[in-house]
């Protein structure tokens, strides 16, 4: 049976923003989803918070509510469009919970709205522990003994008596297994039960008996409603049981089971699925025992969720687009498998590749944090790579996660002796995999490498392998065989020569397969290819065979998804395609993320899915032979290839390679800067920590370093003291320093920020932002307010006529970001990227301006004129956009949550509405603050904020909060007429402090924004981190107290703010 | 690192295209049929299935041998296939029942290998032409010409004769509930260890057996194996076939006995230009409206419309190119299919027949 005709209007609920654990795929599942279902003619109602995605843009749904995903304000939505029936499963665990909350209160019901996807008995099998465990046993699945505990004595009583350590500590409801972990003993158990009964929003978790060491499997499986199951594909973790999937190295297929054992847990997912009678996609996983048959089933997702988009990217199987159909009455075998246009959606994907997932990190951004890895996700995002063996992909994988390493070998790792490697293997971090490699090239055998990580020997053969090249090239000669050889394995030409010392006469460019669900047995249309040294290419038959006498551009993404380049990167990528078809060329995409919708391989009328490295992009261009390509769209991944490709002779749509080069050399940009009459802070550069010093005195504190070379503020400080400075260039010299530290003047004034469209003569600012937060803080963690609400026009204009200045200067052709400070009422410039920007997705989606649209047509030749667009800024709106960023320090441990010049978010969401208080109160309802207008405030500020706390304390304390501080700040307070407990410091006493007040529940908000931070064991750091472990709302910057107080004193609540539907924006 | 080692070897295809790689298993030269299978695990079954006698079998996976092999996982006691070409083999299997390498069992079992050839490329060639002959040669092809005109040559014959065991065998299970007469035209040990099971007790009879033998034995069921080769080459065991169905016993047929039934009963095969071989065919159960993933391993098809409607009708379809899956008879009680509920390897999702079969017999019994 086709479509369902009681399903006219459906409802999606999106995953909100992005944080560890939820991200960019649950915009790629969504965006598929809307997609869907408008192909079947439905009415598509969207909500989401996060104004980043692709799904919250005009073409994916007729209705578009960027609005808080909480319960209430779905329910306004639900009563205000009507829709028939809500989709639950495509928006991750928020989109699920909330689907189960709406359904268990009854109110859809009430309100006559089917729930499509997962029914609310589906989601209570599959989510709450208990019934879980009751249906595996009815089915005859083994779980892990466990037991759902919502008190710590059932714990510590279950753990002691009954299944002894060590155990492991699952809590209910949270995203990425948050708050969980592994404890070995009674006191660690005391500890992690108490967390994660706090964390759960049901104050329920699991104890569990702990597998550590079991092979994890994992099956992505759908049904649909006549009962038809298949299985997608299967994963197999690098990593054994305990190291959480996310942030697992993954491959799929599965590698090291027996056809019996494969079918063994195949018919298992199958039986699952079948019994949860999930209506979609289901995700399954398993710990299988490494010496015999025996298995236990470890978690069941009735939704699509990160494995599934990684194995829809893996397979070419669109389990997201898949899934819709079937929630809206297809059935499997009704379903055609879009990749060979005649078979169907009823069948399994056979590889004929090898597939490697390898996680990205934030612990090259955040150097307190422990790296440890657990049963708590960590990892930021991810790459993808395939390979037609696990060595290529795996070089690929290592080569594309952009940790500047050509091959597992980790630098650090070279001065250790033999011994220290072996007792790093005991070590579960990121850093594993180089370790265990370490100890293979050391000789370490098999079995002792085993016996401690409990990785599978199959794994350690083939890392054996790539190190057995390694010596082979380093041995030489470079025989034309070995060279091949080499190439097969994955290593660049680059790694060879280096290696090998020898010059390669002939190199080799890729040859390309495609990814065709069915290992080449029914021939396919899919333009999603990957590369090999075979002499078969199969992309340039399919370019000829297609012949579109189009000329073609390759559009260069982002790679994976870090701290300071997201998913508005993947936006940028996906709308630059977009408008390349729609002016009549042929859109070729690159980019190596599973994740995203830009490597979905219908998004371009190609794709590579491979890393952006150099000698990677030659091939593809080789292959291809472009009119051009574009860099400007794929955050720092992309723009980094500026220069090699303009040596190459490629040419590069927009801005030039020497306007880049412009912008981020120091010298050069302040020669323009000059020229352009525009000042910015008074710095220097600097190589040594006296350099540093005297520099920093010669300009005055407070003064701002970071390395010449930035990406979101990486390694970037604010120093107000000698010893800050001290303490950064340590660290900074630590590893080798390649490239000058730039040290500036730090003004503390008010931040603007502004992007613009250019063609060469106009330029275009579709609107100018203002952050709340006071320069310093970076502009990914500010809370950033369009349009800007407290600019004299003399002010504004200047903005507008240096951005006009820059723009001209700098030759931009396409888009770019400038951020001013403005400072005494004078305007100083502090950054140019001659690129597309964080902010361009919500400027675009608010303004109403087709940002990356007009700069790709631009860039095509176009001029603003000829588009229609005046130059200068845009007319303003009558609503007021506060984008709110969003964290995921519960995530991280040992991370100073103190927000600087070093960008900390990892999502963002966006407050829409009449009035800018409005807006603010919405963003940060959206951002997860609960908005408690009554209880503690706790306040810790350094000397240099003491003046301004006075009234910021004032406000809470009128609203009648009770506030804490430590001695000299309520001291402060007091004489100022503001009552104000004293709290004890750490120091002071250790049963009765400022922890134990924290601990106590008291305190609801704390303002600590002591500058001192960065190491953990400092007492501000302590402070805060406490606050992240008991979910109390810290704010570390004044502006934002104050902005936080003024909103918490209106008298209205987000339910009487309307809700906006941007699409009539 | 093994893979800048063994022989050089090459592969020659009838249409003259040359694959070199390198040697694995025995060392030799070998002409037949070249076909791909698209299962991801299972290569042991599948060096063991005989239904591959004649064929040189090519994995589209790159890398076999991963969890080596054992001396459990056989599908019948030795391999029949003529030769087995892969992109890579595991050097260092990794799994708690492995014994032996690829390369190892290889040569145990005298089959001739060849590895480091891109394999994506001779599958699209043999989707593109169709199946096609080849040879495998260690070393250098001295006289290509000679080899093409041996190698177009080439056809398979007597494949039943070659893998049927020529004794009768019986196997007890622990609780009897019946007893079948499996006929051997090439059988996978899974089909008898299903009935087994189930609380079958199952004669083995060789390809040759007719009705007499089959009465003699008076069993509860029949059922009628898998195997290699055209079908309709096996006349003998066609009309064998006719008799048999004479004794009105309950019958089940998988691959060559579903195709062989079907050809006694009045019926017509064809030859696909490429076949199914996998773990991945999805095929429609057109009685229940359920489709599953199957099994499959054949070259020959049952041509679905050439079953006298009198007679017995299409009861399953591959859901993608609409070939005949199984025939449900109306004239005696029997019912087969093309694809292997008995897996091994590949899903067990179909294994619910060998219940209906035992349904069958139960219900012919009464």
């Amino acid at each position: 049976m086709p479509l369902r005709e009681d399903i006219k209007k459906v409802l999606v609920i999106g995953s909100g923003p992005i944080v560890i654990g939820q991200a960019a795929e649950f915009d790629y599942a969504g965006t598929q989803a809307c997609r869907a279902l408008k192909q079947e003619g439905l009415e598509v109602v969207l909500i989401n918070s996060n104004p980043a995605t692709i799904m919250t843009d005009k073409a994916m749904a007729d209705k578009i509510y960027i609005e808080p995903l909480t319960l209430d304000v779905v329910k306004r939505i639900i009563k205000l469009e009507k829709p028939d029936s809500v989709l639950s499963t495509l928006g991750g665990q928020t989109g699920l919970t909330l689907s189960m909350q709406l359904a268990e209160e009854g109110f859809l019901e009430e309100q006559g709205v089917k729930l499509l996807g997962a029914v609310p008995e589906t989601i209570h099998k599959a989510e709450d522990r208990q019934a879980f465990k009751d249906t595996m046993e009815k089915i005859g699945e083994p779980c892990i003994p466990s037991k759902v505990v919502e008190d710590l004595e059932d714990a510590v009583s279950f753990a002691n008596d009954v299944i002894g350590y060590p155990v492991i500590v699952r809590p209910a409801f949270t995203l990425g297994g948050t708050g969980g972990g592994i404890a070995e003993n009674e006191a660690q158990l005391r500890d992690i039960a108490k967390n994660g009964l706090r964390l759960s929003p049901i104050h329920q978790i699991l104890v569990e008996k702990c597998i550590s060491g079991w092979k994890e499997i994992e099956f992505e499986v759908i049904r649909d409603r006549k009962g038809n199951v298949i299985t997608v594909c299967s994963m197999e973790n690098f990593d054994p049981v305990g190291v959480h999937t996310g942030d697992s190295i993954v491959v799929a297929p599965a590698v090291t089971l027996s056809d019996k054992e494969y079918q063994m847990l195949r018919t298992a997912s199958l039986n699952i699925i079948s019994e949860l009678k999930v209506e979609g996609g289901c995700n399954c996983q398993f710990a299988l025992h490494p010496e015999s048959m025996e298995y236990a089933v470890i978690e069941v997702n009735p939704r699509v969720s990160r494995s599934s988009a990684l194995a829809s990217k893996a397979t070419g199987y669109p389990i997201a687009k898949v899934a819709t159909k079937i929630a809206i009455g297809y059935t499997l075998d009704e379903i055609i498998n879009q990749v060979t246009g005649k078979t169907y959606a009823c069948f399994e994907p056979a590889l004929d590749y090898l597939v490697v997932k390898f996680p990205k990190w934030p612990f090259d951004k955040f150097f307190y944090a422990k790296r440890t890895l657990g049963t708590q996700m960590k990892a930021t995002g991810e790459v993808m790579s395939i390979g037609t063996s696990f060595e290529q992909a795996l070089m690929k994988a290592v080569r594309g996660i952009e940790l500047k390493l050509d091959t597992p070998n980790l630098p650090k790792l070279k001065d250790k002796t033999d011994e220290e490697i072996v007792e790093l293997l005991h070590q579960v971090d990121d850093e594993r995999l180089f370790v265990v490699y370490e100890a293979i090239k050391r000789g370490v055998s098999f079995e002792t490498i085993h016996n401690i990580t409990m990785i599978d020997e199959w794994f350690l053969g083939k890392l054996q392998n790539l190190s057995q090249m390694e010596a082979l090239l380093q041995k030489g000669p470079l025989t034309q065989e070995l060279y091949k050889q080499a190439k097969d394995f994955g290593f660049l030409d680059s790694t060879i020569q280096r290696l090998s010392g020898e010059k390669i006469e002939h190199p080799l460019f890729a040859s390309y397969k495609m990814v065709d669900t069915c290992a080449a047995e029914f021939k396919a249309e899919t333009p999603y290819f990957y590369s090999t040294y075979d002499e078969e290419n199969e992309a340039k038959e399919f370019i000829e065979e297609q012949n579109s006498g189009k000329k073609k551009v390759i559009v260069f993404g982002s790679g994976p998804i870090r701290i300071g380049q997201g998913i508005e990167f993947d936006y940028c990528s996906v709308h630059c395609v977009w408008a390349l078809k729609e002016e009549g060329y042929e859109a070729v995409i690159c980019n190596n993320n599973p994740e995203t919708v830009s490597t979905d391989f219908d998004t371009g009328d190609r794709l590579y899915f491979d890393p952006l490295t150099k000698e990677d992009v030659r091939s593809i261009i080789e292959t291809e032979q472009p009119y051009g390509v574009v860099v400007q769209f794929g955050g720092q991944t992309a723009i980094s290839l500026t220069k090699y490709l303009d040596e190459l002779g490629v040419r590069i749509l927009g801005t030039q390679a020497d306007s880049v080069d412009a912008a981020e050399d120091r010298e050069r940009f302040d020669e323009i800067l000059e020229e352009c009459r525009i000042p910015r802070p008074a710095g220097h550069t600097v190589f040594t920590t006296e350099e540093a010093l005297k520099a920093a005195n010669d300009l005055g504190y407070p003064v701002l370093l970071r390395p010449s070379y930035v990406l979101g503020g990486q390694n970037m400080v604010i120093a107000h003291s000698d010893a800050d400075v001290t303490e950064y260039m340590t660290v900074i010299t630590s590893s080798e320093l390649e490239n000058p530290v730039l040290i500036d003047k730090y003004m503390m004034g008010i931040e603007v920020e502004v992007d613009a469209i250019c063609d060469g003569t106009d330029y275009l600012i579709p609107g100018i932002m203002e952050h709340i937060e006071r320069a310093g803080i970076h502009s990914g963690d500010s809370i950033s307010v369009y349009p800007a609400y407290n600019l004299s026009p003399r002010i504004r204009n200047t903005i507008i006529d240096y951005t006009g200045r820059l723009a001209k200067a700098l030759k931009v052709v396409g888009l770019m970001n400038i951020q001013y400070v403005v400072y005494n009422d004078e305007v100083y410039v502090i950054e140019v990227n001659p690129r597309s920007s964080r902010t361009v997705p919500y400027i675009s989606k608010v303004t109403g301006v087709p940002m990356v649209d007009l700069a790709t047509k631009i860039m095509l030749g176009s001029t603003l004129k000829e588009l229609g667009y005046q130059g200068g800024l845009y007319p303003e709106h009558d609503y007021v956009a506060v984008k709110v960023p969003v964290f995921s320090f519960a995530k991280l441990h040992d991370v100073d949550t103190q927000l600087g010049p070093e960008m900390k978010s990892t999502g963002e969401v966006l407050g829409i509405a009449k009035t800018f208080e409005q807006a603010l109160l919405k963003g940060l309802v959206a951002a997860g603050y609960k908005m408690k207008k009554s209880g503690g405030v706790f306040i810790s500020v350094r000397n240099s904020d003491k003046q301004e706390i006075i009234q910021v304390a004032d406000k809470f304390s009128s609203m009648g909060f009770t506030l804490y501080a430590t001695a000299g700040t309520a001291n402060l307070l007091n004489k100022n007429m503001i009552a104000c407990n004293v709290v004890r410091k750490i120091s002071e006493d250790p049963d009765n402090n400022v922890l134990t007040l924290l601990e106590s529940g008291k305190v609801d908000y704390v303002i600590s924004t002591s500058a001192k931070g960065r190491q953990p064991a400092r007492d501000s750091v302590k402070i805060r981190r406490k606050a992240v472990e008991r979910s109390i709302v810290c704010l570390t910057a004044i502006d934002t107290a104050n902005a936080m107080a003024d909103c918490l004193a209106m008298d209205i609540t987000i339910d009487d703010i309307d809700l906006v539907d941007i699409s009539t924006l | 690192m093994n893979q800048m080692q063994g022989k050089k070897a090459t592969l020659l295809l009838a249409d003259g295209q040359e694959f070199s790689g390198r040697s694995m298993g025995k060392e030799g030269s070998v002409i037949g049929e070249i076909v791909f299978a698209t299962g991801m695990t299972g290569y042991q079954e599948t060096l063991t299935d005989p239904s591959y006698y004649g064929q040189i079998v090519t994995q589209t996976f790159p890398t076999v041998g991963n969890y080596g092999t054992n001396d459990q996982d056989f599908e019948s006691k030795r391999c029949y296939l003529s030769g087995y070409i892969v992109r890579e083999w595991c050097e260092i299997p990794s799994n708690f029942r492995m014994q032996y390498t690829l390369d190892d069992f290889l040569k145990q079992h005298n089959v001739i290998g060849l590895f480091g050839i891109d394999t994506r490329r001779l599958t699209r060639t043999i989707r593109e032409h169709g199946v096609m002959n080849g040879m495998i040669v260690v070393g250098e092809i001295k006289d290509k010409q000679k080899a093409l005109e041996q190698i177009r040559a080439y056809r398979i014959q007597d494949a039943v004769k070659s893998v049927s065991e020529p004794e009768t065998a019986f196997f007890a299970s622990e609780n009897k509930r019946f007893h079948v007469a499996l006929l051997d035209f090439g059988a996978k040990y899974n089909i008898r260890r299903e009935l087994v099971k189930r609380g079958c007790d199952v004669t083995v009879l060789p390809y040759s057996a007719t009705a007499e033998d089959v009465k003699a034995l008076s069993p509860d069921g029949i059922m009628l194996s898998n195997g290699p080769g055209d079908p309709a080459e096996n006349t003998g065991i066609i009309q064998n076939l006719g008799e048999i169905m004479k004794l009105n016993i309950p019958t089940f047929g998988i691959c060559l006995g579903h195709q062989l039934l079907a050809l006694a009963m009045g019926g017509k095969t064809e030859k696909l230009k490429y076949g199914h071989r996998g773990a991945n065919q999805p095929v429609i159960d057109l009685e229940l409206d359920r489709t599953f993933v199957t099994s499959q391993n054949h070259g020959y098809a049952v041509i679905g419309d050439s079953i006298d409607p009198a007679v017995g009708a299409v009861s399953h379809k591959n859901a993608n190119d609409g070939t005949c899956e199984g025939v449900r008879y109306k004239a005696i009680p029997a019912f087969t299919v093309q694809f292997h509920p008995e897996a091994c390897g590949g899903p067990t999702d179909t294994a619910y027949l060998f219940d209906e079969f035992l349904d069958m017999m139960e219900k012919e019994g009464k």
